[in-house]
């Protein structure tokens, strides 16, 4: 069987990892390429690089150092950030990248996602969701890097998960922003919600601290896979003992 | 010097890559004499089973990978397109790959168990004692078409209610549905015993 999937995010800016709550007040916390040489060492799945600012900053220092992380990096990663076009897309992937993730451009014109899927394939086109519950539903949020820039979509998390599935993309990462560096937990709620109308992987993201919040997101919601930053980054949770803890609950992670 | 042959898609640089961690030499390619002499030939592939190979056709590239006696090793994509066909097309007609190994690459299908693309890392197992895996490992996976089980498949591994084609092999020519050169050490292991046995 497949095994579920133990992903750690790295927020980015300038090559240094940061941490924020809510989405708010970044900390450095790091060098890039240490840290994720220490998560590889200590048997992650997969790193996704949320490059935070890149929407206006200095390109070329994005492709080196993913150039940096593709020479020494032997498990997949994906990048995220600023990935407004092809070419945009085809520079990280030739870099060395096997993924990108887009957000605020796919909102502002869904035929990129198509676009991207049909030049590079569906397997590396991934999408990222911000939601966050408002009322009785989730809406989808944009321009989450920034506080000044966010802004409600007025669109429904759950139709845009399945609009998106439609124009072919890979897998769906749901950012759910209430629980992001809250520590409670990911949003059980809203995952099953996109969970029972998409047939696309689905990566958790937001909330997670203890080993159990993985347990309930792969059990109770099916998510494929589970992303992480500060919980791995602070050193809450380590990842060899996370995935022992998952082998117990009779979950199947790659060890 | 190992040749992988420039298919055009985008995970050239992590191959080479792989290979530079093993400390060996391999350059991306796609000049027909440079293919025909390497110790060993990559095939790569990432993207569209017909965009792969109308770009081989373009290169003129179809016979000489069809003769190659060396040792080639087909990856993900690279691998489907060893074989006759593939569902995977852009019209109504089935994409014709090199038919070097026959069966046809079919169209994985989401079921209450299994989302679709197949996507992370799921435990290969040999059927058949293979130069390239002994014992069942984890490697990772992305592809949204597959092959089942056929008289080359050497390493299986399920997903759902399929039994998809992990490692194939026919003479000289092998194929691995799965990334070694993301598989992290089991791939760096992988890829080493492929190296040992074609130089």
């Amino acid at each position: 069987m497949l095994c579920k999937r133990i992903i750690a995010c790295l927020d980015v800016v300038n090559g240094k990892v940061v941490k924020g709550t809510k989405f708010r007040d970044h900390k450095i916390l790091g060098d890039s390429i240490e840290l994720a040489q220490r998560y590889r060492d200590q048997g992650v799945d997969e790193l996704v690089f949320y490059d935070i600012t890149a929407s206006c900053e200095n390109r070329r220092v994005h492709e080196f150092w993913i150039d940096s992380m593709a020479r020494f990096l032997d498990i997949p990663f994906c990048v995220a950030g600023g990935i407004r076009s092809r070419d945009d897309a085809r520079l990280i992937l030739n870099a060395g990248a096997d993924k990108i993730s887009i957000n605020s451009p796919a909102l502002e014109n869904p035929g990129l996602i198509s676009e991207l899927v049909q030049e590079f394939g569906q397997q590396c086109v991934v999408v990222g969701i911000d939601s966050r519950r408002v009322h009785n539903t989730f809406m989808v949020y944009s321009h989450t890097g920034s506080e000044l820039t966010t802004k409600n979509t007025a669109k429904s998390t759950v139709e845009w998960a399945k609009e998106v599935q439609t124009l072919g993309a890979g897998e769906i990462v749901l950012n759910c922003m209430d629980s992001d560096g809250v520590g409670k937990g990911y949003d059980i709620e809203q995952l099953i919600a996109v969970r029972q109308q998409t047939t696309i992987p689905l990566i958790a993201s937001g909330g997670a601290k203890t080993a159990m919040d993985f347990v309930r997101a792969f059990r109770e919601a099916k998510v494929d896979g589970c992303l992480a930053a500060g919980a791995f980054h602070r050193n809450e949770l380590c990842i060899p003992d996370l995935k022992a803890f998952l082998i117990k609950e009779d979950i199947g992670v790659r060890i | 010097m190992i040749v992988i042959v420039d298919t055009g898609g985008a995970n050239l640089a992590s191959l080479r890559y792989a290979f530079d961690r093993l400390n060996q030499k391999a350059k991306v390619s796609q000049d027909p004499n440079e293919i025909q002499n390497a110790k060993a030939v990559i095939l790569p592939g990432v993207g569209h089973a017909s965009h792969v190979m109308k770009k081989i056709e373009t290169l003129g590239l179809i016979k000489i990978i069809q003769n190659l006696a060396q040792p080639v090793l087909g990856i993900c994509l690279g691998m489907q397109i060893l074989f006759e066909e593939s569902e995977e097309s852009i019209d109504k007609m089935n994409t014709p790959g090199l038919g070097i190994l026959p069966g046809k690459v079919i169209a994985l299908k989401p079921s209450k168990y299994t989302t679709v693309p197949h996507m992370g890392w799921n435990k290969v197992k040999s059927i058949t004692h293979n130069a390239l895996l002994d014992s069942p490992t984890e490697f990772y996976f992305v592809h949204s078409y597959f092959i089942s089980e056929t008289a080359h498949t050497v390493s299986v591994c399920s997903y759902g209610e399929n039994k998809i084609s992990a490692i194939v092999n026919k003479n000289n020519f092998w194929g691995t549905q799965f990334h070694p050169e993301r598989s992290g050490l089991s791939g760096s292991l992988l890829l080493k015993q492929f190296i040992k046995a074609a130089l």
